[in-house]
């Protein structure tokens, strides 16, 4: 197949391009949300993200909090953002990231003010910005404006015999095009490891991974109380048929195709070395994992399912494949691509690699996920540790 | 092509994933290896789901599990070829 060289994207002011042209209202605490799904309600056209933290969070915690806020407004997906926070500091510490990017944003914050004022001068500010995007037209975009990432859920076998290997297919033909590529799940990667590593592309990147690796593998090991069973695997891997971390890992690395990984990059990190593939340090819970390659740029999701995860994002689409075909018969409306056909053989992992790339560009060029059109939007921050 | 009942990753894979809904007790099967595109049979000795793997070997306990030709967990109870292979035969090595 020849693969189209281009999309229709929403061109953003920095020289990125969006797959979505969503107006956010971002809390930066979990206090703030009710304000936040105020305003999203009085204003068509805008999305509020509620989530859980943002307050006494200090260090690395803290920081993390921050950079999943502010890369969650940078992304290209996000024409024009509204952060609500109690405090003014770290809300404007938020806007002013954002703003870099030289899309519209502004920040307010409800202490001194109260919910009700807040909400009525947010949601002016708030309908001038929908207004304002919803004029945004489609344009033509090299298809190196993609920015892919990847993560696998409810998997089983046939995860790892192929719809895995159906995104290590697409990544194969993509990457010499110039996209950005993102996989994670560093816990899901125990047993294959130190296969792993040696994809790094520079011995700096190697060491960079075994030693993300093994701060992960410590932790868990730390915490664990007896072992990690119905967690990894989870009571639906193993209905799947997987029976231990290391099959499910070394399912999981067959997303990543023959691709070698450039850098390391931090939970929701924004990669800086260029176009190719990097590794994320990310948790392997679905919704948190996605949230942290969102808020690192990546403007469309490819996710693999066998038993049958149900995961979307607000701002990043989520297209879901499976190979499974109980699943594809039982859960047909969370389904985007079907790749059941390589068990029976009757299509092979080219075929199916040329189908993941079509439904990917018609997903870039608009056309609403199965997630998107059942309204899954889970944006769920990633915690390091307790709060103060 | 004749139907494929189960498929095996790597020629040096000791397991196979059932690919059909179900094999049963007794039933001759055909397996399709990925790696070099060889087929070969197997008779189960129990019914199978899909998804879940099969014995292509006789197993001891102590030995090595592998699947996409990499080493994915220990036997814990001896497993006779064609047998289910699964989390009460097989344990992980590492957590």
């Amino acid at each position: 197949m020849e693969i189209p060289k281009s999309f229709l994207g929403y061109k953003r002011e920095n020289g990125r391009a969006g797959t979505r042209n969503h107006v956010i209202i971002l809390p930066v605490d979990d206090i703030s949300n009710a304000c936040a799904e105020a305003v999203a309600n009085n204003i068509k056209g805008t999305i509020a993200l509620p989530h859980s933290y943002g307050r006494l969070q200090f260090g690395a915690d803290l920081e993390l909090h921050f950079r999943t806020m502010i890369g969650t407004g940078k992304n290209p997906n996000v024409a024009a953002v509204i952060v609500i926070g109690i405090e003014p500091k770290w809300t404007k510490r938020i806007v002013d990231a954002i703003a870099k990017t030289g899309k519209p944003v502004e920040g307010f914050s409800i202490e001194g003010v109260g919910d009700i004022d807040t909400i009525a001068k947010v949601s002016k500010k708030a309908q001038e910005f929908s207004m304002w995007a919803s004029e945004k037209q489609r344009e033509e975009c090299p298809i190196s404006d993609l920015w892919i990432s990847v993560k696998c859920g409810e998997s089983d076998t046939t995860s790892g015999l192929a719809s895995n290997p159906t995104v290590g297919n697409l990544m194969d033909k993509l990457e010499p095009l110039g996209v950005h590529l993102c996989f994670g799940e560093t816990s899901e990667l125990t047993g294959a490891e130190t296969v792993c590593a040696k994809r790094g592309k520079t011995p700096e990147a190697k060491e960079k991974f075994m030693k993300t690796w093994n701060a992960y593998n410590d932790f868990i090991l730390k915490e664990a109380t007896d072992d990690l069973s119905e967690s990894q695997p989870t009571a639906g891997n193993i209905a799947g048929g997987l029976t231990t971390i290391e099959e499910k890992a070394f399912g999981n690395f067959q997303k990543i195709g023959s691709r070698q990984f450039i850098d390391v990059l931090e939970p929701a990190e924004e990669p800086t070395k260029g176009k190719g593939l990097y590794f994320m340090d990310t948790s392997s819970a679905a919704a948190e994992c996605v949230t942290l390659q969102a808020a690192g740029g990546f403007n469309i999701h490819l996710f693999p399912t066998g038993q049958g995860n149900i995961i979307g994002n607000p701002i990043e689409p989520v297209i879901k494949l499976t190979a499974n075909p109980l699943t594809v018969k039982t859960m047909s409306e969370h389904i985007d691509v079907d790749v059941s056909k390589i068990l029976s053989r009757q299509m092979n992992l080219d075929q199916a690699g040329d189908e993941l790339i079509k439904a990917t560009l018609r997903v870039a060029n608009g056309r609403l996920t199965c997630a998107e059109a059942l309204g899954h939007k889970e944006f769920v921050m990633t915690k390091l540790y307790r709060s103060a | 092509m004749v139907s494929t009942d189960i498929i095996i990753h790597d020629e040096k894979d000791n397991v196979g994933v059932v690919v059909i809904e179900k094999i049963t007790q007794n039933q001759d099967c055909n397996c399709w290896i990925m790696e070099n595109d060889k087929s070969v049979k197997i008779q189960s000795k129990n019914d199978i789901q899909l998804g879940h793997k099969i014995a292509m070997v006789d197993l001891n306990e102590g030995d090595t599990i592998l699947k996409y030709g990499h080493d994915i967990g220990k036997v814990v109870k001896s497993i006779k070829k064609g047998e289910h292979v699964h989390v009460h035969n097989v344990k992980t090595k590492k957590w």
